[in-house]
């Protein structure tokens, strides 16, 4: 299996299409016959980023690329930028609006579920510039 | 516990997913806090949720849930039963509330996700 790299466009609001992305990610992971437990982990975790790239981002990119030992995810966006990284990490620590809640999202738990989810999770923040979240999941003997 | 023993104990409707009812399902979790889904259930598990939106169906579909129990008789638009046949997820709905419908669920032995298991 060689290197495989795609990039998906998230777009600010865009609760219309909000998990396409990570649907398709799973689908792709699926094809190349991939462990279904690490699936799970990766779509759990591509999922949570994508929702908060649309809920609280200014808007992103979303690249997944898969070589013969891992899978690496990487979400950047352009903006606004985690004020305190480390509360922002914390289950149950949330800024989402009621409207938000109401449609499902802000139980703080989506950071806490990425890191979970990966074997390596950094995640860099500066205000005015945006956020980059970095996991990376193991395959078991080069799968 | 089959599907179709949930739709008889709770009389719910099926929405989508008549030849999936002989499958079966280990527990029960409710919430309407999707990463909340996401953070505690495992495969073979029925979420019981009053949310119907796309993101219900999407969360199940990253989680692998096998089946979407909507309670106090909620039904979801036509294009999220879509979204959920696309996924193959059973979605069926009770008039009952999450309180009694998890209630009755756990008295024929269905039981939740328990911290110490996960
Ligand atoms: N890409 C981002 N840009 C700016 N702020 C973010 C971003 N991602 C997360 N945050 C901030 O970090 C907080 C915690 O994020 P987390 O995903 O853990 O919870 P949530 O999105 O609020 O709720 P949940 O994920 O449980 O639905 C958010 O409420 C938000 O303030
Ligand atoms: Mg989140």
């Amino acid at each position: 299996m060689g290197n495989i790299a795609y990039d998906f466009q998230i777009e600010k609001d865009d609760f219309e299409r909000a998990g396409e992305a990570s649907s398709k990610i799973k689908k792709i992971l699926r094809q190349l016959g991939i462990d279904s437990g690490i699936i799970r982990r990766v779509a759990i975790a591509a999922y949570e980023v994508e929702i908060n790239l649309v809920i609280h981002s200014l808007g992103g990119t979303i690249s997944i690329s898969i070589d013969p030992k891992s899978i690496m995810i990487i979400a950047k966006d352009i903006g606004p930028g985690i004020e305190n990284v480390e509360l922002a990490m914390k289950e149950g620590y949330s800024t989402a609006s009621d409207k938000i809640r109401e449609m499902g999202f802000g139980a703080g738990m989506g950071l806490p579920n990425m890191k979970k989810c990966a074997d390596s999770f950094y995640i860099e923040s500066i205000i005015g510039k945006g956020t980059i979240i970095t996991m990376k999941m193991m395959l078991k003997d080069g799968e | 516990m089959k599907l179709r023993e949930i739709r008889d104990s709770l009389q719910a409707d099926v929405l989508w997913g008549e030849d999936l009812l002989e499958n079966e399902v280990s527990y029960a979790f409710g919430a309407d806090l999707m990463s909340d889904v996401l953070a505690f259930v495992k495969t073979g598990t029925i979420l019981l949720t009053g949310l119907i939106n796309s993101q219900v169906i999407r969360t199940a579909e990253m989680a692998d849930v096998t089946a979407i129990l909507f309670v106090r008789g909620k039904v979801p638009d036509g294009d999220i039963i879509d979204l959920a046949r696309e996924n193959s997820i059973a979605i069926l709905t009770t008039k009952n509330t999450l309180f009694t419908t998890s209630g009755i669920l756990y008295s024929c032995g269905l039981r939740g996700i328990e911290d110490d298991k996960i």
